[in-house]
């Protein structure tokens, strides 16, 4: 899915629902995913101008889960690691986007250069 | 929609959110909120978020500037009808939504507000809240 | 020669379901509490003539054929249903590699004159059959899992249990070790609880928990927070010396939480904050 304005994250969100609804994710892991999802498209929004997320459920044995992968051709982040920190933000917001989408998911994983863009990828499984 | 509807109900206002918002519709409340506390000189602002599914750290900031500048304002903020998933979310997020009052639901929200301000309820007040 | 083995043994079919069942049925191990003889039978011959109808020529030497699908299903299905019932793993054991024992004393009744033949096909009927009973350990552990994982989940369910103590009160005793996943249960029957009864007051009865360190005290301190975000007021109650004594050593911070050593105080608490009163009955003095 293409994110370009504002108006796309709410769309996006429901999408998301509608995936996590369908492999029975809790409603509260429903929330913590659409949230997680939420904070990172916006990012995207702010610091790039828009990318592409992609839904995926994934499977092992019996377990299932969504992964999203946002990519965008941004600025890209310098300092990964500062950029992980609570409480950290180059733009004007609470610096909570990042590590707290992380605290939300199973898995996190950001992967950025800078001037080519940023990919984060996170997983967030049925049960826990 | 543009704007979020913003309800007078003797000293306080009352705003409830029904749709999921994005970011500038956010901001929009912010901002006319704080417009209306000046105009209406309301002592309480009131808002029902029962109706959101997602509260992000976005949101979350908007929540806490409404408390944060309707305090200076002289009035006070409560947020209701927090659902359960929200709320470990944002603890999860690590937001605490420092500057609002929240309670369970409007009636109780509405007596929160009551008592803060120390104030016999208006005449005018809702029906259903008419308990005290 | 192998091209006999398959037609051989279906020829010996009956014979050979005779066998097998007569092995079964002399082991010490038969559970006929929990299986008919009847049902036994029925079961060995499904599965029998499931593997003698896939069994060719050519996927003898091959176990991982998918030939096997058919057989290894049936399999599977009477593992998992033997290890729900509460087989033991042995139990479930002799059930196939009697097959086996079946099998060869078959082969070698009939390729007696053959030594040869006799080798290569007792050799490939083995590799056969322990990779069945492969497949039967793997779904009959899987079984059990399967069991141990419900089991645990009730038990989350019911070691989480909240009470309405009095109108607009909720307590929730925890016993046991509080990690995350529990932690997790708590908080959201105990907020969906808040909602449904429109409580404004919650107590966290932590007399049961063994032991707390600075990771359930940061879980205790996130419930609490997420009852506050509701707009309810959260108690902790249960503090035992130890649990205090621990907590200040380790330098958590729970000084912005109510804590009350006993349930009874907590309650105290909650009713002043209500402004409710208990008091002793006057009818005594009245009669």
């Amino acid at each position: 899915m293409k994110i370009e304005k504002e108006q796309d994250v709410i769309p996006f969100r429901n999408r998301v629902k509608e995936y996590a609804v369908k492999i029975g994710m809790s409603l509260v892991n429903q929330t913590k995913l659409i949230t997680a999802a939420s904070e990172l498209v916006r990012n995207m929004l702010k610091y790039a101008g828009g990318g592409t997320a992609l839904i995926e459920v994934v499977s092992d044995n019996r377990n299932s889960g969504i992964r999203l992968l946002f990519e965008d051709r941004g600025p890209g982040i310098k300092d990964v690691d500062l950029a992980m920190k609570d409480g950290y933000s180059t733009g004007k917001s609470l610096g909570l986007g990042l590590p707290g989408a992380r605290r939300l998911v199973n898995e996190f994983d950001i992967k950025s250069k800078p001037g080519e863009g940023t990919i984060v990828s996170i997983l967030k499984w049925k049960n826990g | 929609m543009d704007r979020i509807p913003i309800l007078r109900m003797g000293k306080f206002l009352l705003v409830t959110i029904q749709i999921d918002l994005y970011d500038r519709l956010a901001t929009n409340l912010e901002s006319d909120l704080i417009q209306a506390v000046n105009k209406t000189e309301a002592r309480g602002v009131l808002i029902d978020i029962s109706a959101l599914s997602i509260v992000d750290s976005f949101m979350g900031r908007i929540l806490g500037n409404i408390g944060s500048m309707a305090k200076i304002m002289d009035a006070e903020t409560v947020v209701v009808g927090m659902q359960p998933a929200v709320a470990i979310t944002l603890i999860e997020l690590g937001l605490e939504l420092k500057g609002v009052h929240t309670a369970l639901n409007v009636e109780k929200g509405m007596d929160l507000l009551k008592d803060r301000i120390g104030e016999e309820p208006e005449e005018t007040e809702d029906d259903e809240n008419s308990t005290e | 020669m192998k091209q006999d083995i398959s037609r051989l043994l279906q020829k010996k079919k009956k014979q050979l379901l005779e066998d097998w069942m007569n092995f079964q049925l002399k082991d010490a191990g038969l559970r006929e509490d929990l299986m008919s003889n009847e049902e036994l039978r029925t079961q060995s011959d499904e599965l029998l003539d499931s593997l003698l109808k896939s069994l060719t020529s050519t996927n003898i030497t091959d176990p991982q054929s998918a030939d096997f699908e058919g057989v290894n299903e049936i399999l599977a299905g009477i593992s998992i249903s033997r290890a729900r019932q509460g087989y033991s793993p042995r139990e479930t054991g002799t059930f196939i590699f009697s097959l086996k024992d079946a099998v060869l004393k078959t082969l070698q009744a009939e390729l007696k004159d053959d030594p040869l033949a006799l080798v290569d096909a007792t050799l490939n009927m083995n590799k056969l059959m322990d990779s069945f009973g492969i497949t039967t350990f793997e779904t009959f552990i899987k079984g059990r899992e399967e069991v141990i994982l419900r089991q645990t989940d009730e038990i989350a369910e019911i070691s989480t249990p909240v009470i309405r103590v009095w109108d607009g009160i909720l307590a929730l005793p925890i016993i046991g070790t509080l990690d995350s996943a529990r932690t997790q249960i708590v908080m959201e029957s105990l907020l969906e609880e808040i909602v449904e009864s429109g409580s404004t007051i919650a107590i966290l009865d932590i007399s049961g928990v063994p032991a707390v360190d600075s990771l359930v005290a940061q879980h205790i301190i996130k419930t609490v927070a997420a009852t506050r975000l509701m707009g309810a007021e959260c108690i902790i109650s249960g503090i035992r010396p130890e649990i205090a004594q621990t907590v200040v050593h380790l330098g958590i911070d729970l000084s912005n939480i109510v804590t009350k050593a006993s349930l009874a105080s907590a309650l105290k608490y909650a009713f002043t904050m209500l402004k409710l009163e208990v008091k002793k009955s006057q009818r005594e003095k009245a009669i």
